[in-house]
């Protein structure tokens, strides 16, 4: 057992810090810090949808738009979308879909965008932990919110929340995953690796146990906007 | 298929589905029959023309010769592209990249990309500034389901009858002339499942794919998991998940052996 490049726990995450209602112009929005990532998510709508054509008499549709600031790596990224980009503008897009009510929605757009401004791994559920705040923040309604986090493999060793030193060693392995919580419904997973089969399905458990975590600061930070009295767990 | 008949067979699925059938017979984790064809597309550096049910997909291979990435200067590449046009299902226009086939084509790349099946050093030619890009360039012809795994296995079967083209002495190639194959270390196949209702079906076809709320694809080679992804909206429980990773695993070594059975020159 080896000890982490930061000395955290193998199931401890990075310090976060959430605040809501960081746009004033947008419906509803989350400024996220994880580590050295930060994110800036937005939400805009439920509003007409143009062109027409792309309107669903059914639901509402989802724009979600996971953005990179060419700043935000080492070498500079370009501020074109790029097929990583798209796909996990797709995927989350898709996780959130099964969480908010869209069907009260027909014919709009929900405008959802993530904008990552620094970057430091796991950029993905950093990105969709804020979204998931902006949308309660906009007062979408709602199944539950989206938890999400990464875990993985790294010097041998199943950890929780990589960072993208630890991204970059030989044996690793990483795995995006959100929960849709309370209700423990996984809503996106993704992993790029090499790992015997029982040994990935304990890196699930332990990525879902993370969400359970991220779960109780994502509450935390609607509380502090929005203070309730009595049992929040209603 | 038109929205109404979809409608009507949809109805169908469904109905099939709550006694543990599929429409056409299938157990629930079954493959479709498969047909593969390999190097009959002489322009290709290697080519194959897959068949699953109804869905085919081609591939062709091409090698071309540019400059390595800077954070593996020693190593040759691969850049995969799926093409969804018109041509295999009135679902897809003819235009610009769709979505669907990004993602589809993703999630084919990365189950081969991350299997350590190529040693891409094999494609250096001069290290640190000349080496080998192999384009994967996959066409789907008809649609019917299951194009990630349709569209994986192409581009494994063309990479694995692929030859590397033979170089003059100023590194240039030599149209028409090879040089070896490419040697593939490992076999990676990849298992995309649909939920439909509560059951979950392996290699769905277009009108299951259709009745289905969510998907899931998974690399897999022998007992090792090597991408995974979710698709569409919906949700699986982490029992589900644990589930396909098995059959998944369980289904590997019989698969593989269906699929080498199959190609055929």
């Amino acid at each position: 057992m080896s000890e982490r490049i930061d000395g955290r726990k193998n199931d401890e995450l990075r310090p976060i810090k959430i605040k809501l209602g960081v746009v004033k112009s947008a419906d509803g929005s989350c400024y996220l810090e994880w580590g050295k990532n930060t994110v800036v998510a937005t939400v805009h709508g439920p509003r007409p949808i143009f062109p027409k054509h792309l309107a669903d008499a059914e639901k509402s549709v989802i724009d979600y738009r996971y953005r990179m600031a060419p700043f935000s790596v080492s070498d500079r990224k370009s501020p074109v979308p790029a097929k990583r980009d798209k796909e996990i503008s797709l995927v989350s897009g898709n996780a959130l879909e099964s969480v908010i009510l869209i069907e009260k929605f027909p014919n709009t757009v929900i405008d959802i965008d993530a904008m990552i401004l620094s970057a430091d791994a796991g950029t993905r559920v950093a990105a969709l932990t804020a979204a998931t705040l902006a949308c309660a923040d906009a007062g979408l309604p709602m199944r539950g919110l989206v938890s999400a986090v990464s875990a993985g493999r790294a010097n041998g060793n199943h950890i929780l929340d990589l960072t993208k030193e630890e991204e970059d060693i030989d044996d690793a392995v990483d795995t995006a995953i959100a929960v849709l919580m309370p209700q423990k419904e996984i809503v996106l997973l993704q992993m790029d690796g090499f790992i015997e089969k029982d040994e990935w399905k304990k890196i699930i458990g332990m990525g879902i146990a993370g969400a359970e975590k991220i779960y109780d600061l994502q509450k935390k930070a609607l509380l502090e906007k929005y203070p309730v009295e009595g049992d929040i767990n209603e | 298929m038109s929205e109404t008949l979809k409608i009507v067979n949809s109805e169908n699925v469904l109905a099939k589905i709550k006694e543990g059938e599929r429409l056409d017979g299938r157990t629930l984790n079954d493959y479709r029959n498969i047909e593969i064809k390999v190097n009959n597309i002489k322009s290709a550096d290697g080519s194959s023309w897959v068949k699953l049910g109804n869905t085919e997909v081609v591939c062709g291979i091409k090698f071309v010769i540019g400059v390595p990435y800077p954070d593996s200067p020693d190593e040759g590449n691969m850049s995969f592209n799926l093409e969804l046009t018109g041509l295999s299902s009135p679902e897809f226009n003819t235009g610009p990249p769709q979505i669907d086939a990004l993602e589809y084509g993703r999630v084919a790349d990365r189950a081969i990309r991350h299997a350590d099946a190529i040693d891409f050093k094999e494609l250096a030619i001069v290290p640190g500034e000349k080496v080998f890009t192999m384009f994967i360039d996959c066409y789907a012809i008809n649609a019917d389901g299951n194009l990630i795994d349709a569209t994986e296995i192409a581009a494994l079967v063309a990479i694995m009858n692929a030859k590397i083209p033979k170089l003059d002495e100023n590194n240039v190639i030599i149209y028409g002339e090879y040089d070896k194959k490419i040697n593939l270390k490992t076999f990676p196949l990849s298992f995309t499942f649909e939920k439909i209702e509560d059951k979950i079906v392996l290699d769905a076809t277009e009108i299951e794919e259709y009745t289905s709320s969510t998907r899931f694809s998974l690399g897999v080679y022998k007992n090792n998991i090597l991408s995974c992804h979710k698709s569409k909206g919906g949700i699986f429980t982490a029992d589900e998940i644990n589930y396909m990773i098995d059959i998944a695993t369980s289904k590997y070594d019989e698969f593989a052996k269906v699929i080498k059975n199959a190609i055929k020159e």
